[in-house]
């Protein structure tokens, strides 16, 4: 399969786009876009964020999955009460692959689920005693957690429970921050509204606790912002960062603590790596504290090269010194990888939806391996991530935007790439296909990507997926048309 | 009238709506002039905003309130 040129992949489109009824195919071709990388915004070319439409098959995520999955889950010690019926946390408990150290249900809870269990009752008398019941409940047995969050299901909105006035009472009770999280399933079109609610419950109830308290910092005070931690990314991260003489002050929020978070506000520059998750935060820091924050990506050898540079870029020669030391050490490590597996990936053919933001910094590592993305698109980006995307990506490449399951499936026929990089929910349709793919939402269970060693094992697993033989055999034996038979009735 | 905030970016300044989750770089500014700036903003999306000049900020980012003049058409 060559590229496709840009009326081929404009045709490609509209042939998609033929099923669906008039006023259904008006909405989607805002979504579906042939990429234009002279253009600078992305809006000229793509709609995004917008509510899905009705009756297709979304992979859209809610507020409370953006919340409590995504930014608040995450910090270890602290204990993230989904308030609400007990499907909502249970179905998505620890499915994130958020690694940490600590003992979990003794001072650390980031697998475990804590739920308020709305029955009917609660809906119809209210659920304030069961959450106030609930917060000793917690205290009482679990006395080594920093903090509770309360993330709100749907219910608790619908009804109208008022859980910050139970918050600030229970707080005062144990003595530990009780943080109220308005983030209800129904609001916004997709789990990117749930960040931003989380980010500003940060903002209001966590962020400034320990403004002018005394603060030991060194000039090279650094916070890792946006890092989930999946399969141990941030840690990935952490080795380099320090190598380079920076001290990482804290993680947000893959093996994060409370008490990091309320440090933040102390270091001198942010980095920020998932910037659609977290860049509200960093925004309101630059503001309130004047500490900068910097957009990285640390996946593949080139881009995480051109990462530590202009992190480096920030301080003192001493901390360029020391980066540039490193990238030498880790060149031979890099040039074997590449060495080895290039030659088995070069050319192979790549297209990815994966539910977070990931495409646009992994194409840089595809590409590190000789490997090319042609089609690539997001569950909830804005504008702004396709103003980022645009110029990553390869003219006329398929840009596809909250992707519905049918066109998704279609365009992976048309295209036929060698691989897709899949996320959890609509792998399934792939691995039935029978293409290669990866799940690259939480790595496939392998990991970490991030930084020099997890370019490694990102390398190998594209290898896995791409020479496994399993896909070959996918098609039975009956189903089968031998070569010989077809030649004879030919 | 909409919270806004206004940041230095790489290339000039870029503004920031929250309330949309809209980021957009500022074209031109009518008053940028120590004593006198802002006014009306021109954003590269099509929309304008117009905020009441105050004294230069000693420091960006900034957040300030809007007005809209004309929206970018969606």
């Amino acid at each position: 399969m060559t590229t496709l040129s840009r009326e081929e992949t404009e045709a490609l489109i509209a042939e998609v786009l033929e099923v669906y009824p008039e006023k259904a195919k008006k909405d989607r071709a805002k979504h579906l876009a042939a990429n234009d990388t002279s253009i600078e915004q992305s809006k000229k070319c793509i709609t995004s964020n917008r509510k899905s439409l009705p009756g297709v098959m979304t992979i859209r995520g809610c507020a409370y999955a953006g919340s409590k999955g995504v930014v608040w889950g995450p910090i270890k010690d602290m204990i993230h009460i989904s308030h609400g019926p007990v499907g909502c946390g249970q179905y998505s408990r620890a499915g994130r692959r958020n690694y940490y150290v600590g003992t979990t249900g003794i001072d650390t809870f980031g697998t475990m689920n804590f739920t308020s269990d709305f029955q009917e009752k609660d809906i119809v008398f209210g659920g304030d005693k069961k959450l106030t019941k609930l917060i000793e409940e917690v205290e009482q047995l679990f006395p080594l957690h920093n903090g509770i969050s309360v993330q709100s299901e749907c219910p608790i909105g619908l009804i109208g429970d008022d859980i910050e006035s139970v918050s600030k009472k229970s707080s005062v009770v144990i003595g530990k921050p009780v943080i109220p999280v308005r983030c209800e399933g129904f609001r916004g079109v997709s789990q990117s509204l749930g960040h931003h609610i989380a980010n500003d419950a940060i903002r209001d109830w966590v962020l400034d606790k320990r403004d002018g308290q005394a603060f030991e910092s060194t000039p090279y005070d650094v916070a890792i912002i946006g890092d989930y931690n999946i399969g141990g990314d941030a840690w990935a991260t952490r080795i380099l960062l320090e190598e380079m003489g920076l001290r990482v002050v804290a993680q947000w929020s893959g093996d994060g603590t409370l008490a990091e978070m309320m440090n933040t506000p102390k270091v001198k520059l942010n980095l920020l790596h998932c910037y659609r998750s977290m860049n509200y935060i960093s925004r309101h820091m630059e503001e309130k504290y004047g500490i900068p924050y910097m957009e990285y990506n640390f996946f593949g050898p080139t881009k995480i090269i051109e990462s530590l540079r202009k992190i480096a870029g920030f301080f003192d020669d001493s901390v360029k010194e020391k980066t540039e030391a490193m990238i030498a050490r880790y060149q031979p490590m890099m040039d074997a990888i590449i060495a080895k597996y290039k030659p088995r990936l070069q050319g192979k053919k790549v297209m990815l939806y994966v539910g977070g933001l990931r495409p646009r910094h992994v194409i840089g590592a595809y590409e590190d391996l000789g490997m090319e993305v042609i089609g690539t698109g997001y569950e909830f980006a804005h504008n702004d991530d396709y103003d980022r995307t645009i110029k990553e990506m390869g003219d006329a490449t398929l840009l596809y935007d909250d992707v519905t399951g049918f066109e998704l499936e279609e365009f992976v026929k048309r295209l036929k790439p060698d691989m897709v990089g899949s996320g959890i929910k609509e792998k399934y349709i792939f691995q039935k296909m029978g293409i290669p793919l990866r799940q690259m939402h939480s790595w496939d269970y392998s990991g970490p990507y991030h930084g020099y060693d997890g370019f490694a094992i990102f390398a190998r697993d594209m290898d896995i997926a791409l020479s496994n033989p399993t896909f070959k055999n996918l098609t039975p034996p009956w189903k089968k048309v031998d070569a010989e038979e077809v030649k004879k009735a030919a | 009238m909409a919270n806004i905030m206004i940041r230095q970016g790489e290339k000039g300044l870029t503004f920031y709506l929250p309330k949309r989750d809209l980021e957009a770089s500022i074209e031109s500014i009518e008053f940028d002039s120590p004593e006198k700036w802002g006014g009306e903003l021109k954003l590269d999306n099509g929309g304008s905003y117009y905020i009441d000049p105050i004294a230069k900020p000693p420091r960006l980012p900034i957040s300030l309130r809007a007005k809209r003049l004309g929206a970018a058409e969606d």
